[in-house]
Formats: C-alpha cells, structure tokens, sequence
C-alpha cells in the first residue's frame, strides 16, 4: 500500500523568501505524524502545497498515492482539514458551517455529529459573529472528526482550546487512529504531540532536519543521569560520550549521548548506587536542540512567518 | 508577497496551468452558501433598484403628463448638452421611454454596484479572511468559488432584470424587456469586471474601490459621450458599458443587437477572470501588498483612526473635487434648457431654488453633493462600530485609552472629512463653473449641519447599542430617497421635512437662513454628546 504523504525536495519561495527549501516527508498510512518547527519553519506553506492550495516550484509530493495539485478535488473527499485560525461567516450559524464542510467533504456521520458536539459542549445554534476563538476551532474540529475521511490534517488544531476541550480533541485523535485513519498534527503543544504522535518529523527553514519515531530521535540525543554513590566516583569523566559532569562529593550529575548509556551505568555500579534517575530527553529538548541556532536568526524566521500567515 | 507562476517549473513538473480535474465541484453548496449569507441583502438591493425604475412613469406621468409637455422636452434635450450629460438622450416620447432616460443609466450603475459587492465579497474577501482556505480544503473545484460568485450575481441581476420588466410591462413589454435585460447586462458586466480585479488586489476594500472607479469612469464616459451628440452615438458613449444601457433604445425602435456587446464583454471578462485565477495561489495576487515599515509612528488612538480611514478620505475627496468640476462644467448650458420649459423649471425649483436659475441649478446640485456627503459620514462614522465588533478596538481600549478619546479619533475624522470633502467640492465646482467662489463656498458649507446631524445620529445610535448601528444606514439612505425623488413626485411637506436636507436655506439663490443652520448645528452636537454618553455607559461589544 502507498503511504499516506510523501514529499520529497519540495521547494516554494515567495518572491526573495524560501518557504519551502527540499523539504522531505513520509507519513505512513494510519499513523499520527507529527509535525514541528518554529514559526515561519514552513509548516503551513508545506500543508498548503498538500491541500493543493499552493502550488510548489520544484519537486514531488504524492497524497494517499494522488498528485496534491491535479487531483484536488478528489483528494479532498478523502481529508479533512483544520487550520490553526478558523474564520466563520457572521450570519451563519456554527451547525450549519459544521454541515456546509460535511457536504462540501462528501457525507457526515450524523451520529458522529451529534457525539462530538456533546463532547465538545459546542452550541451550534450560535451564530459565527458570536463564537470566542476555541469555540470556531471546535466548529471546525467537530467537521473533521465527523467526517468518514482516510486522512486528517490538522495545523495547530487546539489553539484556543482549554484544557478539557485539549483532552477530548485527544481521544479523538486517538480513536482516529484506531479506525485506521491517518493524522497529520502540526503543532506547538509538545506534550500533545509526545503523547499522541507515533513518528514526528521537525523542519527548520523549510526543509526536514530530523524524522522518526520519537524513541528512535531520542537514542540521538543525550540523556541526564543523577545519582549518589556509596564512594566516590571513579573514571566517570573519561569515558566517552559523558558531558556536563558534576562531582559534589558522592553525588554526581551528568549528561551523556545515550547510545554509550551502557557504559556510564556500569562506571557508577562499580562505585555503589544508592540511588538514580534517569531522565530521557524530553521532546522539547529535542526541539530546542534543533532550534538553538535559529534563535541567531529569528529575524528571518519572523520574515518566513509573515509569508505564511 | 506575490506567487504568480511565472516560469514553468522545473522538474516533476506539477500539472498544467488552470489544471486539475473536476475544477468546478462544489459550485452548487458554493452557490447555496453565497445565496444564504446574502439572503438579507441582495432582496434589500433587488427592492430599491426595482422601486426607483418603477416608481417613474408616474411621476412622469405628472410632470410630463401632456404631449406639449414632452415634445417641450425633446427640444430642450436636443438643444441642452448639459442635460442629456446628466441622463442620457431621449429615444421615444412614451411614459416608457421617458422612464428609460430618466433612471436607466442609474439604474444600472446601482446594479453594477451591487454586482461588484457581491463578486468581491464572494471571492477576494473570502480569501482575505482566510475562510476560503478551509473551504478549498473540501472537494471544491479551483474554480468554484469564482463562478458560484459570478452565479449569485447572475441570479440577483436576472432577478432584477425580470423585475424591471415584469413592472414596466405596462409600457411595452418589448421595451420593458430590453430595459430589463440593459440594467442587468451592465450589473453583469461589472460583476465579471470585478472578478478580474478582484485577481489583482489582497484586499477585499481596494478590489471594490477599483471596481468603483472603473464604474464611474464609465459613466463619465457615457455623460461625456452624450453632452456631445444627442442620440447617443459618439464613441465615447459606446466605450462605455452604461452607454450601452442607452444605446438600446428601451421603448423607442430597440436595438437588440447591443446585447450582443454586453455578452461579448460578459464572455471576456469572465474567460479573463478564469485564466487570472488559474494562475495564481489560493490567498495571493497578482499586484502585492508592499511591506510597511519596521518601525511604527503611530502613538496615539487619534493617530490610528486617521491612519485607518486615511484611504478613504482621499478617495471621497478625489471624487467630490471630480464631481464638482463636472457639476460646475454643465451650469452654464442648464440655464438655456430649462429656459423655455415651464416644468423643468418648475421641478428644478422645487430641487434647489427660487430666482435664477443658474444658482438654482447649482444649488440642487450643491444639495446632491450634501446628500451622497451624508454617505460619507456615516460610513465614517460606523467604523467605530466596525472596529469594535471586529474585536479590533478591545485590545487598543485595553491600554491607556479611554472610550471618548477612541471614539474622539474616529470621529474627527468623520466630521472633519465631510468638511473637507464639502469645501473639494465648493472648489470643484466654481472650478468648473468658472466665477462665484465665495457663494459656492457657502453654499456646499451650509449643507454641513444637516451632513453633520446625520452622522451625530449614527453616533447616537451607536452610542445606545451596537446592534443599532447599521440603523444609521436606513435613515441616511431614507433622507436621500426623500431629496432624490421628494421634489419629483411633490412629497407632502411634513414627510419632506424628515430630511434634515430639506429644512437648509436653498443656496446660492437664497438669503442664508441662520435660524435652521444653527438649529442643526446644535442638535448634532446633542446627539454627538447623547451617543458618546452612552458609550460610556453600555457594554462593549463581544462579537
């Protein structure tokens, strides 16, 4: 079976400024991706050229085995889509925005329907003028999850909603998933995305600098280990891999790349463990490690960010 | 930030052009979406287009009522280059044709205006707002938005087409049909116009602005065109959609071969539209904003509101200068026609003044200026009510700013403007006219407390309940109906009285009244207070 997304050298530039830079994505079919980077990283550029809003300069991109741009219309009665801002008509009522998106996508389930607008507490009645903003999100989320779609993409889909709303758009997800669908999640919220993405790709200045499950992004990186010892340590700093030491009589803090993990363990059995935590590197480690140069830059990123928008 | 394709792409090459299947799936949700949002209105349009064209033969029926009366009128139109500028050539002597001359071209411009809203609002405001994004993301062709856009305005224009000629069937059916058709064929025309600007520009006001001045280019085409022959037959005229209107003939020996020029521009401009659309991103266009400066000046809510409603006082006082030229331009020739014809003297009269009738026919049209001035103020006014709904003056009243001080901004704009917008016009006009600037002056100041009360109304209105605002449209549109057709159709003087317009010394021509200038004067600023009092007072509003 064809993947659900695959972009490969996708470029995009309006006027002097690089949206899109040889991006590269590959989401498998029924798989939550998850979808990262700064602002003006090009996420919302790269979304577009796949809703075939925009049309990319250079290089390929296929969804759920179709041409994004060519075969549009079709595609879109297989996805559903929620942007990070939705705009509503003001005399129209948020029930029947909900039905205008189910008819323009092909159906909706009206049980579906009528269950998320329960779990969301949404009041369809309301007309759009008079909705706050996590409430047009939900109008919008309540129309993608009660669409019969293979593929959901969504663009920081929660902004806006508050915490409980947070937990229900979750277990939609998720149920999503178990129905065999695919999700597309670009988004800020980290802990949203460790906890429902199974793979996740970040980008930075529109191109992809790192992809893969989350475990396999942290076997990359470095993990911190305290402990306190019986005696004191012996050798630890010598051995590879080993950063950030800090000895303070028997206790000691360090960080090491976690592929020599092994090692640093035995070295600290060796002198007695009384006790230890270890601490893998959390996402938005992960996230800032990659960013950490961009913030030099964050002008450009800024410019990048005002295309998109 | 433009996207405009221009070289081919280079490798894996994504599709053609205008290309992807099934481009127009969804028209028909599209088409329903755009017929609901306008449910209010377009009827609201449909019914003041079709009521002015209707309500006409009657009134002609009494000021032209016999045969003397109207060949009377032939032979001033044929004489008077001043006249037939302001409405065209007369075809044919029937309560029809009259008819025909006398709204026709005015006719279709409001048609063109309400086409042009709805091409705008269905197409470039859609992507403005971001809403077509989301909807561009369901199975809806690349070409759908476009066209149902271009449908609703195909069906309000049929409508209003079927209406003009249902009502005037009475006329001539054959005559009432080509009107009809002519109305609806210039709204076409400007609503497939708009469609091609609407390419052109990011944002939904500049699209219809461009629109507007195209329109109005059109239409002085069309005066000019016909101020210099008297069938409608110079160039001028045929260059413009709105000479075409005339060039039908309506009720005299029509000429149904000029529905093939309508549809001929109709099928251009629309093959137009459709190759500029393909070539362009969902959002982008093809002339891009440029980007504004790094570093703001801007300090103070003043400031803001004269910088936000900074692009629409040029734009009135570029037109009121224009108008007033071309006003001042025809005065000379409007005295020789209503010269000899007792009526139009008569009505002219009635419009502006007493004694002589130059400054009568200035006067009537230093009170047209006032009366569309009265436009501005409350559009001016109402964007107090437009930042606020839109969420936009929440967080500005969130700082140090207090209410009055917000609502003090907007509207020193708004007075001011129609001040200076007033006194372009005293200089266009004498400009054209050629001598009398002190009196023109005058006369376009004096109209200023009635101007002014109108637009303390929308304050007060505004002041009491946002719901309440767009009120202030009905009563500024009800004193221009009542000064447009009032005079005509010799409306009681209590119902003529409603219009503060009506109660204002009739200038040049007449003493300057004091009495109802101050009266005026002061019951704006009573309503101005009224209103910002209640402002102060009554809750924001939160959607």
């Amino acid at each position: 079976m064809t993947k659900a997304i695959t972009v490969s050298g996708l470029h995009k530039s309006f006027g002097r400024t690089h949206a899109l830079d040889g991006l590269d994505l590959d989401v498998e079919r029924g798989e939550v991706h998850g979808f990262l980077g700064p602002n003006g990283a090009g996420k919302s550029t790269a979304i577009r050229v796949l809703l075939g809003l925009l049309r990319a300069d250079s290089g390929a991109a296929q969804l759920l085995g179709k041409d994004p741009w060519h075969d549009a219309v079709e595609l879109h009665g297989r996805l559903a889509y929620v942007p990070g801002d939705v705009t509503l008509w003001r005399n129209l009522s948020g029930g029947e925005v909900i039905d205008l998106y189910g008819r323009l996508r092909g159906g909706l389930d009206k049980d579906r329907r009528a269950e998320l607008i329960e779990r969301f507490e949404l009041d369809p009645t309301k007309k759009g003028r008079a909705y706050s903003k996590g409430n047009r999100q939900k109008v919008a989320l309540v129309a993608a999850f009660a669409s019969d779609v293979e593929l959901l993409i969504l663009d920081e889909p929660t902004s806006g909603l508050d915490p409980l709303m947070e937990e229900v758009f979750q277990s939609c997800v998720v149920r999503a998933r178990e129905e065999g669908r695919t999700v597309l999640l670009s988004s800020h919220i980290l802990s949203e995305v460790e906890t429902l993405c199974d793979r996740v790709s970040i980008i930075r200045k529109g191109s992809t600098v790192e992809s893969g499950s989350l475990a396999d992004m942290r076997h990359l990186t470095r993990t911190s280990v305290r402990a306190e010892l019986a005696a004191a340590p012996n050798g630890i700093g010598r051995l590879p891999g080993v950063h950030d030491l800090e000895i303070e009589g028997h206790r000691v803090a360090l960080q090491v790349d976690t592929d020599k993990l092994d090692a640093v363990l035995r070295a600290l059995t060796e002198s007695g463990v009384r006790s230890l935590t270890s601490t893998p590197p959390t996402l938005e480690e992960l996230f800032l490690r990659h960013y950490q140069d961009d913030v030099a830059t964050a002008g450009a990123g800024q410019a990048a960010e005002a295309m998109t928008r | 930030m433009t996207a405009v394709t221009t070289a081919p792409p280079a490798s894996p090459a994504p599709a053609r052009r205008t290309g992807g299947r099934g481009h127009l799936a969804g028209t028909g949700p599209l088409l329903r979406l755009a017929l609901r949002r306008d449910r209010v209105i377009v009827p609201v349009w449909l019914v003041v287009i079709a009521m002015m064209v209707l309500s006409m033969p009657n009134t002609l029926k009494e000021v032209y009522g016999t045969t003397a009366q109207r060949a009377d009128l032939m032979d001033s139109l044929a004489t008077n280059a001043s006249l037939r500028a302001l409405y065209g050539p007369v075809f044919d002597q029937s309560f029809g044709g009259l008819t025909a001359w006398r709204v026709g071209a005015f006719a279709g411009v409001f048609a063109a205006v309400m086409s042009l809203v709805i091409v705008v609002r269905h197409t470039r405001e859609e992507e403005e707002t971001g809403r077509q994004e989301m909807i561009s993301s369901a199975m809806v062709g690349r070409r759908a938005p476009l066209t149902s856009a271009l449908l609703t305005a195909l069906v309000a224009n049929a409508l209003l087409g079927l209406l003009v000629a249902a009502g005037l069937a009475g006329e001539g059916g054959a005559g009432a049909l080509a009107l009809g058709l002519g109305i609806a064929g210039v709204g076409m025309v400007f609503a497939t116009m708009a469609a091609i600007v609407a390419q052109f520009t990011e944002s939904a006001r500049l699209a219809k602005g461009l629109t507007s001045a195209l329109l109005g280019a059109a239409f002085v085409l069309r005066a000019a065109g016909d101020s210099a022959t008297a069938d409608g037959s110079s160039l001028l005229t045929w260059l413009s959609p709105v000479g075409w209107l005339e060039n039908m003939r309506s009720f005299g020996a029509e000429r149904w071969w000029v529905l093939l020029l309508f549809a001929g521009a109709i099928a251009v401009q629309t093959i137009g539209a459709y190759e500029l659309a393909g070539r362009r991103d969902v959002g982008m266009s093809f002339l891009p904003s440029r980007p504004g400066p790094a570093h703001g000046r801007l300090g103070t809510a003043g400031a803001l509101a004269w910088r936000l409603q900074r692009g629409a006082v040029i734009g009135w006082s570029l037109g009121f200068l224009a108008a007033g030229i071309v006003f001042g331009g025809l005065t000379e020739g409007a005295t020789d026609l209503v010269g000899d014809n007792e009526n139009t003297r008569e009505i002219i009269g009635r419009m502006g003044g007493q004694t002589g009738l130059t400054d009568a026919f200035l006067a009537a049209m230093v009170g047209i200026l006032g009366m569309v001035g009265a436009l501005y103020i409350v559009a001016s006014v109402l964007r107090l009510h437009g930042e606020e709904t839109s969420q936009r003056a929440e967080p500005v009243l969130a700082n140090a700013v207090g209410r009055l001080r917000w609502a003090a901004g907007h509207l020193a704009v708004a007075f001011a403007g129609a001040t200076l917008i007033m006194l372009l016009a005293a200089c266009g006009l004498s400009l054209g006219y050629g001598h009398d600037f002190g009196p023109i002056v005058g006369a376009c100041l004096v109209q200023l407390p009635a101007i002014w009360l109108l637009g303390s109304l929308a304050v007060l209105l505004h002041g009491v309940s946002p719901q309440l605002a767009v009120g202030a449209w009905g009563v500024a549109g009800l004193a221009l109906l009542i000064g447009w057709i009032g005079p005509a159709l010799d409306l009681p003087q209590p119902l003529m009285n409603l219009s503060p317009f009506s109660h204002l010394p009739k200038l040049p021509g007449q003493d300057l009244a004091w009495s109802p200038v101050l009266l005026l004067t002061g019951v704006a600023v009573a309503l101005t207070a009224a209103g910002l009092a209640g402002l102060r007072r009554r809750d924001l509003a939160t959607g």
